[in-house]
């Protein structure tokens, strides 16, 4: 179970939200994250790819507990992290970091960068004082910010600029785990690409491993080296990147890639097979994506596909993969 | 094109006054459009693409924005002499308006039924029967499964994709000449943007319509536009018909713009992200308005700002070196 090539891996995890009425509370649950497993190697970037609503970023911060996931195994190294208590996860929290997609809000208004960047090394007694002041300058460096930037506020920096100090508040403890939500979606196009050149440089630099989450195809395409496609709740495929685009094999995986626009006026798409919108209904038996899917047939309305092995780690829940 | 231009502008600057300076958001910004055109305005967050579009709908707040200079001439009459009372005629009948998030530009408390006949009412003089029915025939228009219910439904009842649907069926209730759309599928899922940009293409060509695509998504202007128009700062920095913009870019952001997207056939490496920020629109450095970030700039760039060169035919770049670009 804890092979030592793996930082993370995730068994059947499930998240539920219940809503809760008045006088009455409804019992049927809605399933974000529904059964899901999956392992990162060290080193090993995952892209995690959906529309919204699939649960890609519950399933991100269930894994770090910053929502508790209903149930489920997370070992980080080797370690279930569902089982430790507030000391032992605090002592572990260090080791897995979450930066976030909107750098607005992410960031304490009131704060200098210096106390935001700072604030990990105190709280876990990394360093103080001065010795901590030269670490803060040390991370802005690394993330290609500028020492005196410690002293200003988050306001007085663009897009850009802000989600650079929240990598540097995400890479001060040294982490080895990486959550990485939607880090880019917020910025201009050109801003873009400098955030992900930064975070392809950090991984190299530091070793780390990300799980990036990004609804954009071409984004974790470049970044990433397995690709997971979610589907309201569930993984409906996983693979490593170049073979996912190459030979999509779930039809869901297959609409999503040919929705991509492409950046050449000449190949234009012609067909987009997705049906209609639908509005999910949690709980219902059989296939979830059966409703939109051009390849539905009698089984997939009754019996679930699970997610089976196609060779070369290539991942598949659908009753006919082609 | 001998098609004589559905709409001009010429020379358009808009600024607004604010506490922090002069924000020059549009300056000196000509182009025009023919019938049944597809114009794409492309361009980064506070580039003057959307204040384009508000502008030629005089749809600026005033204060603190002013449209300072410039004609914008629709079918010959220029809308920036036109009366309020004249302009709410254009506005919504000749030329429409979508907007990138459809919840907040839908009235919640009203069903999608009424805020359509509402249009209709407003513009042309049939009764109430007939604007329903009007509305129905849009709605079916748009691909809206089963029109005779949904015209009842209130926003909150339809999906993101449906109201966005809901929201040009508004836009094109009166038939419009030109359609302003500023960002319409940014907020949609990747598979209901592209169904939603083919229905806009096919309701474009079925209506001969002429349509502004305001975006900062290159791959949705490689998808639908017929001609771009690449804007920096506030100007134009490159325009042409797409085969020849995408074809041969002439002008080092536009190049830059493509460059910062990650390619799906080619093997990962580092991107080539254009270095630098966005310059503050209340500070913006003297000369050619892009040269801080970038790779071709030379002493000259900074002295003034360069104007259109023709690359060729349509096709123009506002770069002193646009020969060695690309």
């Amino acid at each position: 179970m804890t092979e030592n090539n793996y930082l993370l891996q995730v068994e059947h995890l499930r998240k539920y939200f219940y809503r809760e009425k008045l006088f009455s509370s409804d019992r049927k649950p809605i399933r974000a994250v529904d059964d899901i497993s999956f392992s990162i190697r060290r080193g090993e970037t995952l892209g995690l790819v959906g529309e919204s609503g699939c649960g890609k970023t519950t399933a991100g911060k269930s894994i770090l507990r910053l929502v508790e996931p209903t149930s489920g195994r997370v070992f980080f190294k080797g370690i279930n992290i569902l089982d430790l208590n507030r000391e032992g996860l605090r002592k572990l929290r260090p080791r897995m970091q979450f930066i976030f997609q909107d750098p607005y809000e992410s960031l304490n208004p009131r704060m200098r960068v210096g106390e935001i960047v700072g604030e990990g090394l105190e709280i876990h007694r990394v360093a103080r004082g001065k010795e901590k002041d030269e670490r803060v300058a040390e991370i802005l460096g690394k993330v290609g910010l500028h020492p005196r930037d410690a002293m200003r506020y988050p306001h007085e920096f663009s897009g850009g600029q802000r989600q650079r100090i929240g990598i540097a508040r995400a890479i001060s403890l040294h982490p080895e785990l990486i959550v990485a939500d939607e880090p880019v979606s917020a910025l201009d196009v050109s801003i873009q690409a400098q955030i992900l050149n930064l975070l392809m440089d950090l991984r190299d630099q530091l070793g780390l491993t990300y799980l990036f989450i990004s609804h954009d195809l071409r984004i974790v395409k470049h970044i990433s080296d397995r690709i997971a496609v979610m589907y309201l709740g569930k993984m409906v495929e996983v693979a490593h990147g170049e073979d996912l685009f190459r030979r999509p094999l779930h039809p869901y995986t297959q609409i999503l890639l040919q929705a991509i626009p492409r950046l050449d006026p000449s190949g234009r798409s012609q067909e987009v097979p997705a049906r209609e919108e639908f509005r999910p209904v949690s709980g219902e038996e059989g296939c979830l994506f059966q409703p939109r899917c051009p390849h539905s047939k009698e089984r997939c309305q009754t019996e679930e596909p699970f997610l089976l092995d196609h060779g070369e780690e290539h991942f598949v829940a659908c009753h006919f993969v082609a | 094109m001998i098609k004589k231009p559905l709409l001009e502008i010429r020379s358009l600057t808009t600024h607004f006054l604010t506490e922090d300076g002069v924000v020059r958001a549009v300056e000196d910004v000509s182009f025009d459009i023919s019938p049944g055109e597809i114009l794409s305005l492309v361009g980064e967050s506070g580039c003057g693409k959307s204040v384009t579009g508000l502008s030629i709908l005089k749809l600026i707040p005033s204060p603190p924005g002013q449209i300072i200079n410039g004609d914008i001439l629709f079918e010959g009459k220029n809308l920036l002499t036109l009366e309020e009372k004249e302009m709410e005629r254009v506005r919504g009948n000749e030329i429409s308006m979508i907007f990138q998030e459809p919840m907040t530009s839908l009235n919640p408390v009203f069903t999608i039924g009424n805020q359509i006949m509402e249009a209709i009412e407003l513009h042309q003089k049939i009764d109430k029967k007939e604007a329903r029915q009007r509305a129905i025939e849009i709605l079916d228009r748009v691909r809206i499964p089963s029109p005779e219910a949904r015209i009842d439904s209130y926003p909150h009842q339809l999906s993101g994709g449906m109201r966005q649907r809901a929201m040009i069926a508004m836009a094109l209730s009166c038939r419009p000449k030109l359609l302003i759309a500023d960002e319409p599928t940014t907020a949609l899922d990747v598979t209901i943007q592209a169904q939603v940009l083919r229905l806009l293409k096919e309701i474009q060509r079925e209506m001969g319509m002429a349509v502004i695509l305001i975006t900062h998504d290159l791959g949705v202007v490689a998808e639908i536009a017929d001609r771009v128009a690449v804007m920096y700062a506030g100007r134009i920095v490159e325009s042409g018909p797409i085969e020849s913009i995408f074809g041969q870019m002439r002008h080092p952001y536009t190049r830059g713009l493509l460059e910062s997207i990650p390619q799906l056939g080619e093997k990962k490496g580092r991107l080539n992200a254009i270095p630098g920020q966005v310059p503050n629109p209340t500070d913006l450095p003297a000369g050619c308005k892009f040269h801080p970030r970038c790779y071709l700039r030379i002493d000259e760039c900074q002295r003034g700002e360069p104007p259109l060169f023709q690359v060729q035919g349509n096709h123009y770049s506002r770069c002193l070196r646009w020969k060695e670009c690309c």
